[in-house]
């Protein structure tokens, strides 16, 4: 529901004016983020709402906890921004790209890094009281880098630029994905455990 | 007292030095500063906006380092210095920023073009702000403690993305840096040392506002009222 | 191998409250403990930490399976019921402890999961989610959510609670067969709640 309000007033305000390929990109990620803030804390969040916690504490190692909800929020994830993506495909004609690959592995890429970071901030927030609008203040310092350079990317998507100059940008991604999966594992066991 | 004196001496001689010191296309006199075409009298805000960034910087990463002593030894004393670093750090970055728009406007046209290092002192800005959110949304000592150290090592782990790979992405603006990693000076010698001035009597005068505002934490943290039993 | 439950030094504050300190014993299989003291004494707060949920301010909890230490898969060795403890509602009886026992990896027991549901009276409501159980049925799923992967130690914080006498006499029982070849622990009010314990650990006392 929150994918199609956002892409609708977007649809509104452009109103059949020429867009950068820069404009478009952004919009693009901002409704991918603000869809993620929606929905990726919601797995910790119910946890410690239902009471669970505590019993999921006696079941598994925290390593386990935190790649199950991992894994989780990374299928949420990539489910969710395809919809955006096909959304906005179907929706805004001037969204053309010429550089397909370019596109699917940074949608792929940057729904995976999306999910490290949010994973581990849900983890941070479930604990807290007010967990509703903290999860975006938290998450947003910690994904700018990603959204920087995936938003770069699909501008070269765009505009047509060869996969192969697009190497730095996926190489930051992987290291990303890299730090922040290590840095939520090291660090999970002082979040879960009280 | 003889030291905060001093430190009130030092600041002022930096303050004077950094407007009154004549500035000359051909520095020849070992007072005189370097000109730097377009920006003449205004490049003067680069004693105040350098040390600043500089500082704020240093203090998030003590603020992560306490957070850390706080993980290994759960002493709270970590997480009061974790807290109290990252004030300063904030209050530093919200100078840094703000003599950083200044000078944009002079030298660019605009306060905000996003240029990486802004984007980047921007970022930090967030960085804390979010830090105290979380901190003020946690109730319990000891899970605030924990929650707001791990996120100084969160924060501090994407710190590198920004400083040394958005500037691949985005093109910058910022004027190449005279003082290269590598140690090597460019810069005018008169320049440079009120630079380090000013950037000592910024360090020394955090220095005394931490060691301030630790000892009333400190205080704060024995005047509390234990429930009875305890 | 004998099983030994360590804990060395205790201590925990909370809020700048010392809940207890200088709590420690040592005990193997065939041994009980009592934990008594009054309401908000600490008793909850000790079994979690022994239950490893907890993190002690000072001191250790460890599992040993004679000299090897097991404390990083706690999760399999300890069984745990109390009453802050919930189940997942939306599963059934026989759905949660399936879960109890695939979270963990162990292989699936289905005998097992028909007998411990029939042991405390809930082999009628087999299929039936939790969300419908009555305090006491909840209760008695919490045992054999705690047994389904057969621990060695057993935790019970407050274990009559919510009972009737017959769930009573099934958690006597339980008691008095664990405590055989096995470590248990009970945290209680009422002392006549367990059968007489190698140890007792009193927090009224222990600041």
């Amino acid at each position: 529901m929150f994918v199609l309000g956002t892409t609708t007033i977007i649809l509104f305000s452009i109103g059949g004016e020429g867009i950068g390929a820069d404009v478009l990109s952004g919009m693009l990620w901002v409704v991918i983020f603000f869809s993620s803030m929606s929905g990726l804390s919601r797995t910790f969040v119910s946890e410690e709402e239902r009471g669970t916690s505590l019993t999921l504490q006696l079941m598994a190692t925290p390593a386990a906890v935190l790649g199950g909800k991992l894994l989780f929020n990374i299928v949420l994830a990539s489910g969710l921004n395809a919809f955006v993506v096909i959304l906005y495909f179907l929706l805004i004609a001037e969204f053309v790209l010429k550089t397909y690959s370019i596109f699917v592995l940074t949608i792929v890429m940057g729904s995976i890094g999306l999910a490290a970071a949010a994973t581990i901030i849900a983890a941070i927030i479930s604990k807290a009281n007010t967990k509703g609008t903290l999860f975006p203040v938290l998450s947003l310092p910690i994904l700018l880098p990603l959204l920087i350079a995936v938003i770069k990317l699909t501008s070269m998507a765009v505009e047509g630029v060869a996969f192969e100059e697009a190497m730095d940008e996926f190489q930051f991604l992987v290291a990303y994905i890299v730090v922040m999966v290590t840095v939520s594992y090291l660090l999970f066991d002082y979040i879960w455990k009280d | 007292m003889i030291a905060r004196i001093i430190l009130g001496l030092w600041f002022a001689a930096v303050i004077i030095l950094a407007f009154a010191l004549p500035m000359s296309a051909h520095p020849s006199r070992w007072y005189e500063l370097p000109v730097i075409p377009g920006l003449e009298e205004k490049a003067r805000i680069v004693f105040f906006h350098v040390p600043a960034a500089w500082l704020s910087t240093v203090c998030f990463v003590a603020s992560m380092v306490y957070g850390i002593r706080y993980l290994r030894s759960r002493s709270l004393e970590s997480d009061t210095k974790s807290a109290v670093a990252a004030g300063l750090g904030f209050l530093f970055c919200l100078l840094a920023t703000v003599t950083g728009a200044v000078w944009a406007k002079f030298s660019w046209g605009t306060f905000w073009n996003w240029d990486p290092r802004q984007t980047s002192i921007f970022a930090l800005l967030l960085i804390y702000g979010a830090y105290f959110a979380l901190r003020s949304a946690v109730e319990a000592e000891e899970k605030r403690a924990t929650l707001a150290a791990v996120y100084t090592i969160v924060s501090a782990a994407i710190m590198p993305f920004f400083m040394f790979v958005v500037p691949r992405i985005l093109a910058s603006l910022h004027p190449q840096p005279v003082l290269s990693v590598q140690g090597k000076t460019e810069i005018n010698t008169m320049m440079l040392a009120l630079l380090l001035a000013s950037f000592a009597g910024f360090t020394a005068l955090s220095l005394w506002i931490w060691n301030i505002q630790v000892r009333i934490q400190r205080l704060e943290l024995k005047q509390t009222p234990v429930f009875p039993g305890g | 191998m004998t099983i030994t439950l360590e804990a060395l030094d205790l201590k925990k504050v909370f809020e700048r409250r010392t809940i207890f300190r200088n709590i420690s014993f040592l005990m193997s299989e065939g041994q009980s403990l009592v934990v008594t003291g009054r309401n908000g004494s600490g008793k909850s707060t000790l079994l979690k930490i022994l239950a490893h949920v907890l993190t002690p301010t000072e001191g250790s909890v460890k599992i040993f399976s004679g000299l090897h230490n097991l404390s990083h898969s706690s999760h399999l060795h300890i069984g745990f019921v109390a009453p802050y403890l919930t189940l997942y509602e939306e599963f059934s009886g026989k759905e949660n402890l399936q879960f109890a026992l695939a979270v963990r990896g162990l292989a699936q027991d289905a005998a097992l999961i028909d007998r411990l549901l029939d042991r405390f009276s809930l082999g009628g409501f087999k299929h039936a989610p939790a969300r419908v159980f009555s305090s006491g049925m909840k209760q008695r799923l919490k045992f054999a959510f705690a047994l389904v992967h057969r621990p060695p130690v057993l935790l019970l914080d407050e274990p009559m609670a919510n009972l009737d006498t017959d769930g009573i006499n099934q958690v006597r029982e339980l008691m008095t067969e664990h405590r055989k070849d096995g470590v248990l622990v009970v945290a209680t009010n009422d002392i006549s709640d367990a059968v007489i314990p190698d140890f007792v650990v009193d927090l009224n006392v222990s600041r």
